[in-house]
């Protein structure tokens, strides 16, 4: 029994859309829900799943669709109500507020109410937030441009203009930024120092600035550029270049530390020539490309080869100490006892890892260092196509997914937000008697979820437990990408995730490299 | 190394933020005591593709949209309209001959009007003495012998059918700024009367009455009196409950107090006299009729303007709601004329109105009327009842025009000018509607006004000019 609600003119954005539609669909009377704004295209879907066309006619893209299929009518009846009443939790601290204006429609009606704005934070589904950021440079403001779906063509047209006005443009597809310490969107918080950092990465820019808090030092400014801005040649590193020179000049911060994917080799030029340039001591680590030993340093430049080294290069300039170059803080004979403990149990046969990641530079980091040891693990973030998994759903041999990637957040949200994504997919696989290892990272820090261990903690137990009931034993290996201070508590995590057994590593590299020792033995055996 | 002074300046201040879409992240921020502004974004023209495609390509265009639209702005701005006299449409209004009909609205014929319009011309041509009954008349307005347009291509506007023939006396406005002139016909009152289609004897009766008595009493007396600035009365108007529109009752007023000293020094009798001030003062709209002109006056000086985007007309002939735009000449965009969402006098209901009418609306376009409501507490109850309705309806019009009124100020806003120069950008851009008051006529001729509300212009007319704007002026190479 299908019914279709139309609520004018109230436009949410899509992520609470999102989490109302799961909602909904949680209840136990709904067979299914979908809540959505009346674009054209929503409403050819819901006319094609079958609810009534008349529910919904002359609703457009301002209109807000409640589609729910009930088995009866009652059950109609019921979940109309609890949509009005999760309709109305959202509206409520507004209407609450008391004799407060309206909040403003546009950048123009904002910049009346807020004197001296110097950054527009723009979330907006791709094919508007364009031309939302291009008003907002503009105006003079820096835009972080979270927004992915923005085309190339846009994403050069916005580099280029802010690049003439010297502005900065984070993004799109920028989920990470600490401006005067003040983190932006997905971040951590973290103490407050000497490196600045310019990462073309989200979760890579977490990493790095909770690792270099964690390392004694502290963060000046933490630049997101997006993810195209050095991998495509047109986009050439604009805002790269731009924050290399900012920190450059900028008296706070006194070494700065680049984190990106292998940039186009023209681009690599540039960033190399810039940092060189800059004068200051500088640290970069391009994500899976190998570093010429023989080349470091080289001038002011170090390179790193992992997301922990490029942090701790960067935290020992920042503390003018030495760095030291090591793989684990655990001593070697610590971590010989873990990888006896952790395969001792398993049962002949199993022999697969599997990486369940939320973060994609994490994955990234994870699956480069596994393939260098097997040769053969499937990634939808693989470089080699031939081990991009023909059907990104499902895992095959050793596969390590982000879960982050497109075609996983398309009407749902990222599996930093709600852990479902990743829980569902490793209960799915968990009756995979060849699996050895499961590879995990948990992230802290705002706009994440508020306890991703905790949400995550069952599905491991329950996997543990299925591979101790066919008589084997699964590893579990994790790590946290956060600090004490972000607000879910990193010592609370790690105790959940110890509690189910779960191996705790203190950074992705020691994660990663812990799964790639106890893979080696597997091997062996 | 060039260093970004913009970011340089952006570390060593403190982070001001306006956030646009997830709300979780400016909440985050607002935790942190950071100042934001959290934007109640929509999608852009709704959501439609063509049309944001179109805002886009004016923002290419090969013209300087932003310095014509100023200059429209400043003639509007600038505009001082001025009561000079009163004349016969045939001697003053141009391009007005015997044979010719003007009507309120877009481009109509015959066949296509509604029925107030068509009672209107029944009237009209019996008195102009073209027909002598109905039957006639009806004949006559069929046969292609009579022409048909609108006001507004006449340098004038008509309230409700707006029906002018050549022997009707008109108001004279100049725009004393611009030296373009308006014109009007005088207001017959309520009732039965020929606007709202009637044409009765009494109706005609009346329009002969006002022809040899009205106007040249009136004319006489505004002689002695001299020209009537009507920026400023209008100025007045709006601080004395008025909006320009759907209450007159104050401008109705100060036209009276200005004239009585002349009308009683005329060498007329008592009687005649006193029937001119009685019908005035039986009549609250009498000054709708001076403020259209004068709205029309100011609004024309900006027509024509290459490359603006400034609405400098809108219009209904009680079929068709139109539009025109100062920088696409004298072109309509129309769409289908509304129904009014209103009040209805006692006895009337909402099946009996005729769709929405007349030229009226030349007041919302020039910043007063519906754009005014705020000025008007006493007719909240057309807008939703209650002040805080009337004042959120003028601050929303002030998202959609490019000025604010140096003369027209509204006391409840702390006298901050009425909303002045729509832009269709704004109105497609941001999907808010120009708000227009309106009477409301009967659908039938001849019964008259029914009632008065709010009416909704069809959204087309906007997004089919904001198109053909993109098309006229679309940026032939490919600058970006």
């Amino acid at each position: 029994m299908k019914k279709v609600l139309v609520r004018k003119d109230s436009y949410f954005d899509s992520v609470f859309l999102m989490l109302m539609s799961k909602e909904l669909t949680g209840r136990p009377e709904v067979v299914d829900a979908n809540v959505a704004m009346g674009t054209p295209m929503n409403l050819g879907l819901l006319s094609d799943s079958g609810y009534p066309v008349a529910d919904f006619a002359g609703a457009g893209a301002n209109d807000l669709i409640i589609a729910i299929d009930c088995a009866t009518v009652g059950g109609l009846e019921t979940a109309a109500k609890a949509a009005e009443a999760l309709l109305a939790r959202k509206a409520a601290p507004r209407s609450g507020s008391g004799g407060k204006a309206a909040n403003p429609r546009d950048l123009s009606g904002a910049l009346e109410r807020i004197e001296g704005a110097n950054v527009a934070v723009i979330s907006l589904p791709g094919a508007y937030a364009a031309r939302e950021a291009r008003k907002a440079l503009e105006k003079g403001l820096h835009v972080m441009l979270f927004s992915d779906n923005v085309s190339l063509e846009d994403e050069i047209a916005l580099k280029t203009y802010a690049r003439s006005k010297g502005l900065l443009v984070m993004g799109p597809d920028c989920g990470t930024a600490l401006i005067n310490g003040i983190p932006l969107c997905f971040a951590n918080v973290v103490r407050r120092g000497t490196v600045g950092v310019v990462a073309a990465s989200g979760t890579g820019l977490q990493e790095v600035t909770c690792l270099i808090d964690r390392f004694g030092a502290g963060v000046s400014q933490g630049i997101g550029t997006g993810g195209r801005d050095l991998k495509n040649e047109k986009v050439g590193g604009l805002t790269m270049l731009t924050g290399i020179e900012a920190l450059a000049a900028d008296p706070a911060t006194d070494t700065i530390l680049v984190i990106s994917k292998p940039p186009a080799p023209v681009v690599a030029d540039k960033v190399v020539a810039a940092l060189k340039a800059a004068g200051k001591p500088a640290v970069v680590h391009f994500i899976g490309l190998a570093a010429d030993a023989s080349k470091n340093p080289e001038g002011t430049i170090r390179w790193a080869t992992n997301l922990e080294e490029a942090a701790r290069m960067a935290a020992a300039l920042a503390r003018k100490e030495r760095y030291e170059k090591r793989t684990f803080d655990l001593s070697d004979a610590e971590i010989h006892a873990l990888i006896a403990r952790e395969t001792s149990r398993m049962a002949p046969g199993q022999k697969w890892i599997r990486g369940y990641f939320t973060g994609g530079t994490l994955a990234d980091e994870a699956w480069i260092l596994l393939h260098g040891l097997t040769g053969a693990v499937y990634s939808n973030n693989q470089t080699d196509p031939a081990f991009v998994p023909r059907d990104p759903m499902k895992s095959t041999g050793h596969t390590v997914v982000d879960l982050g990637d497109d075609a996983f957040t398309v009407g749902r949200p990222h599996p930093m937000i709600d852990p479902s994504t990743r829980t569902e997919r490793i209960d799915a696989e968990r009756n995979d008697a060849e699996i050895a290892v499961m590879l995990v990272d948990v992230v802290l820090g705002y706009g994440s979820h508020a306890d991703p261990a905790g949400a995550l903690v069952p599905s491991l137990v329950g996997a543990r437990a299925a591979a101790a009931k066919r008589g084997g034993y699964l590893a579990v290996v994790a790590s946290i990408t956060g600090t004490s201070g972000d607000f879910q508590g990193f010592e609370k995590q790690k105790a959940e995730l110890e509690a189910a057994g779960v191996v705790v590593m203190p950074s992705n590299y020691q994660a990663s490299m812990l799964a790639v020792k106890i893979m080696e033995k597997v091997i062996a055996k | 190394m060039n260093a970004p002074k913009p970011v340089l300046d952006l570390f060593s201040s403190e982070l001001r933020v306006v956030n646009f879409g997830l709300e979780s992240f400016g909440e985050t921020l607002a935790g942190l005591g950071v100042p934001v502004v959290q934007v109640d974004w929509r999608p852009p023209a709704g959501g439609d593709v063509a049309m944001i495609a179109a805002l886009d390509s004016i923002k290419n265009a090969r013209i300087d949209v932003e310095a014509a639209n100023a200059l429209a702005v400043e003639r509007i701005l600038k505009g001082k309209p001025v009561l000079v006299g009163i004349g016969m449409a045939r001697d003053v209004v141009p391009g007005m001959r015997p044979n010719l009909v003007l009507h309120a609205g877009p481009p109509i014929v015959w066949d296509r009007m509604c029925g107030p319009m068509r009672g209107a011309v029944i009237g009209g041509l019996i008195y102009e003495g073209l027909a002598k009954d109905r039957s006639e008349a009806e004949k006559l307005a069929a046969s292609g012998k009579i022409d048909f347009e609108p006001c507004h291509h006449h340098a004038a506007v008509g309230p409700m059918a707006g029906v002018m023939t050549s022997r009707m006396p008109v108001w004279i406005i100049e725009n004393e700024t611009y030296g373009n002139r308006a014109y009007a016909t005088l207001n017959e009152g309520l009732g039965k009367v020929l606007r709202y289609g009637a044409f009765s004897e009494e109706v005609l009766e009346r329009l002969r009455w006002m022809e040899t008595d009205l106007a040249p009493v009136l004319a006489k007396a505004l002689e002695r009196h001299g020209p009537i600035d009507m920026r400023s009365t209008i100025a007045q108007v709006l601080q004395m409950g008025d909006e320009g529109h759907n209450r007159n009752r104050a401008g109705t007023s100060i036209i009276i107090r200005e004239l009585a000293p002349h009308l009683v020094m005329l060498d007329e009798s008592r009687e005649k006299i006193s029937k001119v001030l009685s019908f005035m003062n039986a009549n609250d709209h009498f000054f709708l009729n001076l403020t259209m002109p004068s709205a029309k006056s100011v609004v024309d000086a900006a027509r024509g303007i290459e490359g603006s985007t400034v609405i400098i007309a809108m219009a209904r002939n009680g079929t068709d709601f139109g539009i025109q735009i100062s920088g696409l000449g004298d072109r309509w965009f129309i769409g289908p004329a509304g129904i009014v969402n209103g009040l209805y006098l006692p006895g009337f209901k909402a099946e009996d109105a005729a769709p929405d009418i007349g030229d009226s609306v030349i007041t919302e376009t020039s910043g007063i009327g519906g754009f005014a409501m705020a000025a008007a507490p006493a007719i909240v109850k057309f807008v939703g009842g209650s002040p805080a309705d009337a004042i959120a309806f003028t601050e929303r019009m002030y998202e959609i025009t490019l000025a604010e009124s140096e003369a027209y100020k509204i006391p409840a806003l702390d006298f901050r000018g009425t909303p002045t120069a729509i832009d269709l950008r704004l109105v497609v851009e941001k999907g808010i509607l120009p708000v227009i008051n309106t009477g409301i006529a009967h659908k039938d001729p001849g019964v008259g006004m029914v009632g008065a509300g709010l009416v909704k212009p069809p959204e087309n007319c906007y997004r089919d000019a904001l198109v053909a704007f993109a098309e006229k002026y679309a940026s032939t190479g490919g600058k970006r």
